[in-house]
């Protein structure tokens, strides 16, 4: 083994320039998650263009530049943004009880023993129902009206937000438990304050998942029957056209629903997304 | 003795059911805590000693004997007993360095917002981390998490701070660094506190009063001053000397 001085380098305190290369301007525009997204949806409408020219049959596949420009001339007509419209409020007042109802049986829930019980039961007999099947039973109870399809909605929402919730809120850490208890949070305190925030991330997959269970129900229960008090909504809406051989409107309507689903999730969860447990360092 | 003790643990047996079999974690543990002590349990893994501080906290009932603070019974967490833990996820991720402080004076009804603000300040600043008082806990290494978690306790200015093995999960150096930092916070605040560890050098260091607990039941040993212990003794003492390499 040869003798080895020891060394000492001098380390410098001075306050060292950033050492960083610039990317380039195509590596900055393909990091951005829109960027790449928008450009997936460019290609697919090309696709979707070239197959519906060369198939040639309006009646099947309509162009795409066929269903823009059916969607802009129902835009205009006051058709298409009526039943948006009349779906998009019949969906907030679904969602908004279903999510109420929610919130009270988790409370129950996690207040007592035979709550969990009754929880853990309910979300099993019923997260399997498909709420559409619930459709005829509540035509039967509610009439044919706003009544039946916001309970069909609810139904949707519930078992998939309770049931998020309530997991979500087990399996908050024990140290942040403690943490709260420490400092002499009451209950409903505690509730707020520790096991919501520490529950987030499985919240925020139930309250997604449940938007879509009730985008879904609520299109598939218009298309069963969607005229109540004079006014369908966007399922009637796709229905209607179909009847009347309308297939580049029927599109127009399919890619409307295509459309809210994006810019909810892509607005409207993800910046609630980004503002909590991005922030936090929580995403799971 | 002229003064009183501040906290009595009088006969303390602890036990907790598993799911096939009741386990005894302290039996008949006696101590007495006084004023700007630092009160170190010392003990191998799994002789009771973090049951044994969650009972001073509050969370665990015991079986058998009483713990009392100021001679009133414990029933309870409270904030008159704040808890330092191992894990580094005892900081709220959801609020940033300064709001976990504020949020601990506030939920506890201890200060409002403005003193709360001006106080955790005071306190981040006495742990070196003022530059991060508006970062998420997820952005610190392990030691600073750890320097919230003692300043957000110290911040409570309780009757008793109770630390359960804060350094362990930190690397060596950190560890080091962090001892010398909580004795000169002891030197400016002379607060009390009862500190868990099982590392026979960080209780020499840390206490002047040590309690030594043997396993399977934990029992009281021996409690020593540490002015004068060496380590050879007490791991005499606690593994007996045969064993002693």
């Amino acid at each position: 083994m040869p003798e080895r001085p020891e060394i000492f380098y001098e380390v410098s305190t001075a306050r060292l320039d950033v050492v960083e290369k610039p990317l380039s301007a195509w590596e900055k525009l393909y990091d951005n998650g829109a960027v790449r997204k928008t450009a997936l949806l460019v290609m697919l409408a090309a696709a979707w263009e070239l197959y519906a020219r060369w198939l040639g049959n309006p009646l099947l596949v309509p162009t795409f530049s066929a269903t823009v420009g059916a969607l802009f001339a129902s835009i205009a007509s006051g058709a298409l943004p009526q039943a948006a419209l009349y779906t998009i409020s019949m969906l907030l007042k679904g969602y908004v009880s279903g999510l109420a109802i929610a919130a009270l049986l988790t409370a129950f829930a996690t207040g007592t023993r035979i709550g969990a019980d009754l929880l853990e039961t309910l979300t099993a007999m019923f997260n399997p129902l498909p709420s559409i099947a619930l459709l005829p039973l509540a035509l039967v109870w509610f009439g044919l009206g706003a009544g039946s399809v916001i309970f069909v909605l609810i139904h949707a929402v519930l078992w998939a937000v309770a049931l998020n919730t309530f997991a979500g809120f087990r399996s908050v850490s024990p140290t942040w438990k403690m943490v709260g208890q420490n400092y002499g949070l009451s209950r409903i305190r505690y509730i707020a304050r520790i096991l919501i925030p520490g529950a987030f991330p499985s919240i925020l997959t139930g309250l997604k998942v449940g938007w879509a269970f009730a985008w879904r129900t609520l299109i598939a229960a218009e298309l069963v029957f969607g005229v109540s008090s004079g006014s369908g909504g966007l399922g009637w809406f796709i229905f209607e056209r179909k009847n009347q051989l309308l297939i580049a409107d029927v599109f127009a309507g399919l890619l409307t629903v295509i459309l809210f689903g994006l810019l909810v999730e892509n607005l409207i969860f993800k910046t609630i997304e980004n503002r909590t447990v991005g922030r936090w360092g929580m995403q799971v | 003795m002229e003064t009183a003790p501040l906290l009595s643990v009088e006969g303390v047996t602890l036990r907790y059911r598993t799911k096939d079999q009741l386990v005894t974690a302290t039996y008949r543990v006696s101590f007495q805590l006084y004023p700007s002590d630092r009160f170190v349990v010392l003990g191998p893994s799994g002789c009771g000693k973090s049951t044994l501080l969650k009972a001073v906290g509050g969370y665990i009932q015991p079986t058998e004997g009483r713990i009392r603070l100021n001679s009133a019974d414990v029933t309870g967490p409270g904030p008159d007993r704040v808890f330092v833990f191992q894990e580094f996820d005892q900081l709220l991720p959801w609020k940033t360095v300064k709001e976990n402080i504020v949020f601990a004076l506030t939920a506890s009804g201890k200060l409002l917002r403005p003193h709360a603000e001006e106080r955790a300040m005071h306190y981040i600043a006495k742990v070196n981390l003022t530059e991060f008082a508006l970062s998420y806990p997820h952005t610190l290494s392990g030691g600073m998490k750890q320097r919230v978690a003692i300043a957000r306790a110290m911040a409570m200015e309780p009757q008793i701070l109770l630390m359960d093995e804060p350094f362990a999960a930190l690397d060596a150096l950190t560890r080091t660094k962090m001892q010398e930092e909580l004795l000169q916070l002891w030197d400016e605040t002379k607060f009390t506190v009862l500190f868990v560890t099982h590392s026979i050098p960080e209780a020499i260091l840390i206490g002047n009063r040590i309690l030594l607990m043997s396993t399977h039941p934990g029992q009281v040993r021996a409690e020593l001053n540490s002015s004068g212990a060496d380590a050879t003794r007490i791991h005499e003492l606690l593994f007996g000397a045969a064993n002693h390499a």
